[in-house]
């Protein structure tokens, strides 16, 4: 791209110093130098001056150069300047310069980087020298959402800070929705993060007095609390958290993937919670996108696998807290630990995609091909969507055959597992 | 953008790389990408090609930590010299034998001008980028710039002039070693 409405400049050195050079033999010469005039001033609407002041010193005119440069002064300092011009060699000299210099200015280009560019570029670096100290096949997912995010966040204005999201999950049988705004999405991820932040040991970014309790609680508390940063400000934390969480599990041990994060109601090891965070990163960046009006794809078919792996695990113990309250159709007979028992098989199709047997009767229960009594088939996106509660189970779009029950139950135990 | 980065963060920066920390690879991409991408995208027109460059500049650096030399400048120019040696390297190479010696000599000076350009623009302090955008590309006055941004209208003339004083060097000063040794030649 070139300047609006000038030349491109030639950029050399030499040639600009031989148009200085040009300029000052002109002047000796006592000719005008052959400086064009800038570009017309956008504002040259001001009435002429009725009586012909006296020209400003040199000082001011010298000051003048660069906004004579950009046409940004009025019509009568422009003629001052260029009548000065013709009698000031070092004057004429630079205001070449920074003529030549406005024709280097170009508009930002908002050229966006592919997210997978990212993933490719890592690839390739570890290719070529394989790191010393990984990061976790398990923190892979929530690493590469966080930048995809962030990504998102990079040109976002005062408006798009501003911009109000709606935040949607499945709660005691219905659809439910928060309003917040697009910082408000970012500090919600920022102290959910926390919880796997404190489990490491790392600082509580809801300070020492932070509230017990889960997503929720925290989140409520970050939002009400005066210490909320402002519109944009809340992006840094959240990011320089991100990365301080990727770098300390890349140090820590193996043992640590099983480290249990609390979050309040229930627990996940660590490498789960990772899991958890990017999904809910992905669904989050997802609401926004969707809020500003800009495309926002699914995670690469590997990573949402893995998304889709942690919730089809979570699925028996959803259903079995969903049977306690009354919630889900009562188990047709004991089944002992790690025997074989009632199963629905689940197919996701799609990049992800894969399959799972999910034990119905009990968490403890063995699934079993031979005991399969339903099979639910829906797209990976999909199932990610409704595990979101970002549509509910009666709208699914679901293939299904055998025992209707188990698949009602089932895709509610889907979406009990999402959350504010 | 622009960010002013301790010079700590730079050289802890480059610890984190030489001891193979892949962590620190990921966060020097979040914080650079934009940066080599733009600069590669300038200097050669072309997403692919930028794409390309970025592949190389990261793997560059990751294979090589210890080719920065702090005392030198900041991590952030260090890789944007990579950035530009490697896209001017890879214009010559699709330029060659497309037209006169001359023509593509003058080609990559414009080229490298306008990636200098970017760069100082991108680093030059934010008061004097805002009044620069102010003044080109919404075409304000020095004294609308002035009101705008709050200041006195000689301050506001000040800062135009400095920040084009600053981006006029790109077409003066000619970056040194504009590649590593042994590097520009993929």
């Amino acid at each position: 791209m070139t300047a609006p409405s000038e030349g491109t400049p030639e950029g050399t050195p030499g040639e600009a110093h031989d148009a200085a050079h040009d300029a000052a033999h002109e002047y000796a010469a006592g000719r005008a130098p052959r400086i064009p005039g800038p570009r017309p001033a956008g504002d040259d609407l001001e009435p002429p001056e009725p009586v012909p002041a006296p020209p400003p010193p040199h000082r001011v005119l010298k000051s003048l150069l660069g906004a004579w440069a950009l046409a940004a002064c009025s019509a009568e300092e422009t003629q001052a300047v260029e009548d000065h011009l013709t009698e000031c060699a070092p004057c004429a000299e630079e205001a070449l310069r920074l003529r030549d210099a406005v024709g280097l200015l170009h508009p930002e280009e908002t050229l966006d980087l592919k997210p997978l560019l990212r993933s490719r570029v890592l690839e390739d670096c570890l290719g070529r020298r394989p790191a010393r100290i990984p990061v976790p096949v398990w923190a892979g997912p929530y690493d590469t959402e966080t930048a995809r995010l962030d990504a998102l966040l990079r040109d976002f204005g005062e408006a798009e800070w501003d911009t109000p999201v709606r935040l949607k999950w499945f709660q005691e049988e219905r659809r439910r929705t928060r309003r917040t705004t697009v910082s408000g999405v970012i500090g919600h991820l920022l102290t959910v993060d926390g919880l796997v932040a404190t489990a490491l040991g790392l600082d509580d970014p809801l300070g020492p007095h932070a509230p017990p309790g889960g997503p929720a609680g925290r989140t409520e508390h970050f939002w009400s609390s005066d210490a909320r940063p402002g519109t944009g400000a809340v992006r840094d934390p959240w990011r320089e958290q991100g990365h301080t969480l990727v770098r300390t599990v890349s140090f820590a041990g193996r043992g640590a993937a099983e480290l249990a994060v609390d979050y309040g109601p229930f627990a996940l090891p660590l490498a789960d919670a990772f899991l958890e965070r990017a999904f809910e990163c992905w669904v989050h960046a997802s609401d926004i996108a969707e809020a500003v009006d800009y495309p926002y794809g699914p995670p690469s078919g590997p990573h949402l696998h893995r998304m889709i792996d942690l919730a089809a695990r979570l699925l028996p113990t959803a259903l079995a807290g969903r049977r306690r309250s009354g919630l889900a159709a009562p188990p047709r007979g004991l089944v002992a630990a790690g025997a074989p028992g009632r199963t629905l098989h689940l197919e996701i199709e799609g990049a992800g995609g894969g399959s799972w047997d999910i034990a119905l009767d009990s968490p403890a229960a063995k699934p079993s091909r031979e005991h399969t009594v339903a099979e639910v088939a829906l797209d990976g996106v999909e199932f990610c969507q409704l595990a979101a509660g970002h549509i509910s189970p009666e709208d699914a779009a679901v293939g299904q055959t055998g025992d209707r029950e188990a698949i009602r139950d089932v895709l509610f135990a889907a979406a009990s597992l999402s959350r504010l | 953008m622009a960010k002013d980065v301790p010079p700590r963060w730079d050289r802890r920066m480059q610890q984190r790389l030489a001891r193979g920390e892949a962590a620190a690879l990921g966060e020097l991409y979040d914080r650079f990408a934009s940066l080599v991408h733009g600069l590669a995208h300038r200097v050669l027109g072309d997403e692919k090609a930028a794409d390309r460059i970025t592949r190389e500049v990261f793997g560059y650096i990751w294979e090589n930590p210890d080719a920065y030399d702090p005392k030198q400048g900041s991590m952030r120019s260090w890789v944007a010299r990579i950035a530009q040696g490697q896209a001017v390297a890879r214009l010559r190479q699709v330029e060659f034998g497309r037209g006169s010696h001359e023509e593509l000599e003058q080609k990559v000076r414009s080229a490298n001008a306008a990636a200098r350009a970017d760069y100082i623009v991108t680093s030059m302090p934010a008061p004097l980028r805002a009044a620069l955008e102010l003044a080109y590309f919404k075409r304000r006055d020095y004294r609308q710039a002035a009101a705008d941004l709050q200041i006195s209208e000689d301050e506001a003339r000040r800062r135009l002039r400095l920040g084009l004083q600053l981006l006029s060097t790109a077409n003066v000063l000619p970056r040194e070693d504009p590649a590593p040794r042994g590097y520009g030649t993929t």
